[in-house]
């Protein structure tokens, strides 16, 4: 179902300054110049990257309140917000791109929050960790232990991430939102990313982390 | 403007050389008020520090709140004390004498050099009193563009002020877009709480019972309304700290004696402090210009005239903004905060939005906050690059 891309990690030395390779993916998506809301934007890396590199007019929100302060400290436009609550503010296409990197689990409704996403800006990038993969479904089924993914390394507890999905679910979620994918890419640990198509089984088994790049029809 | 930096424009803008300015305003012309009146001419006393540079784009606006004047960073020649923002302005500071060019001016209807109820009413003779006409935020904001017309400073590159100040800023940025590059609200709103007129109310009320008020005209009767001006400062000052501050800084403690004494000195240390916070503040401020100015900031309420809507209020604004609060500021509370930030966002503003963690309250904004100043100094340095101001 899947086809290699194009897209490898050594095409992506430019971005060294990025640590995570989602976003080194997702950088390469944006056109220079373009308008961007980063949602959970962390400490900032990819706005001070996307606003030295290509010369993005960028802004963030950010939950942590020493996330905000390090993004304002350093110059970039970032609010202290949450994704549950504050997208709703925003007017329609205000944005080229609102990206929404490793966040899509951890929001309360993330079927509405997708909604505002493609509403705000003209595309949506959202990257997410697969809980379809082959090692996740073989932790459950041999160990029944709930998996541990991710950077995160925390228990079922303590993880941030409440809305757990698999590729195939958040497809499932554009098509019932009716989102075009304009983009869809399963991404191996190693950084190196395939592209898929429709449901993509394999990607929902092979692909560690997803980006889908979605648009309103 | 063929300015360079070896001639000023301006006379004497180099501080050392006159540290108190003044300037007469709207001699010509009378500027109207919000009220339907019109004042003029009237004066506008001002402080400057830093340079201004080549084409005059590192100016920035300092407002100063209601009980503050434009004494930012020299000493205030009535108390002698150092400028009431010396922790945040001077050479490396977050607002950096040795970039940029700050002009903090007294407001109207102050009592520090600008025209206001203490100073006389030409056609009377007398002092304004109660004649003087009642102002707004509004007003404020406009006699401080003609004060910057008068400089011949046309762009500000930053608009900042905490609490009455933050009013103003927010005024600037609403009525002269094209005048402010980015602006900085601190610990404000952008309406007058009912809880806030609420406190204003006391404190007019306990300065209007003091007999020594006269009616507004204790001037020209040769008096003044000590006890009344003093419990105001003393309820107000209540206000701008936190439980757990006025907690940490005196808790029950007793003041110079071993036990409660059955009566009603100042038993405990923090009656003692508001006290003394009340008999210094009647030494430097005028009981009719506390009048005027809290009711300028019950006025405010910057939606109101753009029917509700706040957002329309900075409808495609080109300002960045840096909307700042404090946890523990109970006065101007981060929600008000949140107010501005969402209808700034609802218009897609370049909008930052820190609330900084402290215990200090809504003076927080005046005493060091290391979180505050690494916010407001990444922030200008930010705009500076946006703005082309080269670090030197």
């Amino acid at each position: 179902m899947s086809q290699t891309s194009s897209i490898n990690r050594s095409v992506l030395s430019e971005t060294s300054s990025l640590t995570r390779y989602d976003l080194e993916i997702i950088v390469t998506m944006i056109n220079d110049g373009s308008r961007v809301l980063d949602i959970g934007c962390g400490d900032g890396a990819l706005l001070d990257y996307l606003g030295r590199n290509k010369a993005v007019d960028g802004r963030g929100i950010e939950i942590s309140q020493d996330g905000v302060n390090a993004c304002v400290a350093n110059g970039l436009s970032v609010i202290q917000g949450d994704a549950d609550t504050d997208l709703e503010y925003f007017p329609d296409d205000a944005f080229d791109y609102v990206l929404l990197t490793r966040t899509l689990q951890a929001t309360r409704n993330p079927r509405e929050v997708v909604s505002h996403l493609v509403r705000i800006g003209r595309h949506a990038i959202v990257s997410f960790t697969n809980f379809g993969h082959w090692r996740v479904r073989l932790e459950m089924l041999l160990r029944g232990r709930m998996p541990i993914v991710g950077d995160e390394k925390a228990s079922w507890y303590d993880t941030p991430n409440i809305h757990l999905c698999t590729i195939r679910d958040f497809s499932k979620l554009c098509d019932d939102l009716g989102l075009k994918v304009q983009q869809a890419l399963s991404v191996s640990r190693a950084g190196s990313a395939r592209r898929l198509n429709s449901a993509g089984a394999a990607a929902n088994i092979c692909g560690e982390e997803a980006i889908f790049v979605l648009t309103r029809e | 403007m063929g300015a360079t930096r070896d001639t000023p424009p301006i006379p004497g803008v180099i501080n050392e050389e006159l540290p108190r300015l003044q300037a007469e305003l709207a001699r010509d012309k009378p500027m109207r008020l919000d009220s339907g009146e019109t004042i003029g001419p009237f004066t506008a006393a001002y402080t400057t520090c830093g340079h201004l540079n080549a084409d005059k784009s590192n100016v920035v606006l300092i407002c100063h709140a209601l009980t503050g004047d434009q004494y930012v960073l020299e000493n205030n020649p009535l108390t002698n004390k150092p400028g009431w923002w010396q922790l945040m302005v001077g050479p490396g500071k977050p607002l950096d004498t040795d970039r940029y060019f700050f002009v903090c001016i007294n407001v109207l209807g102050g009592c520090m050099g600008s025209t206001g109820p203490k100073d006389t009413n030409p056609d009377t003779n007398k002092p304004w009193g109660l004649e003087f006409p009642v102002i707004t935020i509004g007003d404020m904001v406009r006699a401080q563009s003609l004060l910057l017309d008068h400089l011949g400073i046309d762009q500000l590159f930053c608009v900042i002020g905490g609490s009455m100040g933050a009013m103003q800023v927010l005024e600037w940025a609403s009525k002269y877009p094209d005048r402010v590059f980015s602006a900085v609200p601190i610990a404000g709103a952008a309406r007058h709480s009912a809880q806030n007129i609420a406190f204003h109310e006391v404190g007019r009320q306990a300065i209007m019972a003091d007999p020594d008020w006269r009616k507004g005209n204790y001037l020209r009767e040769g008096a003044k309304p000590k006890g009344g001006l003093s419990v105001a400062r003393m309820a107000a000052h209540i206000t701008y700290l936190s439980e757990t501050a006025l907690h940490r800084k005196f808790g029950r403690r007793l003041q110079a004696r071993e036990a409660i004494s059955f009566g009603f000195d100042a038993d405990f240390q923090v009656e003692s402090y508001l006290r003394h916070q009340g008999s210094t503040f009647v030494e430097r401020f005028d009981a009719n210009s506390y009048l005027y100015i809290t009711r300028a900031m019950d006025y405010f309420d910057l939606a109101a005239e753009y029917g509700g809507v706040l957002a329309a209020a900075f409808e495609a604004t080109p300002v960045r903004f840096c909307v700042i609060s404090f946890n523990s500021d109970w006065l101007f509370p981060t929600e008000e905060s949140r107010e501005i930030v969402r209808a700034l966002n609802a218009v897609a503003a370049n909008v930052s939005f820190v609330e900084i963690d402290t215990d200090k309250g809504h003076d927080a904004f005046l005493l060091e906050e290391p979180q505050f100043c690494a916010t407001v100094s990444g922030f200008l340095e930010g705009a500076a690059e946006h703005r082309g101001l080269a670090r030197k």
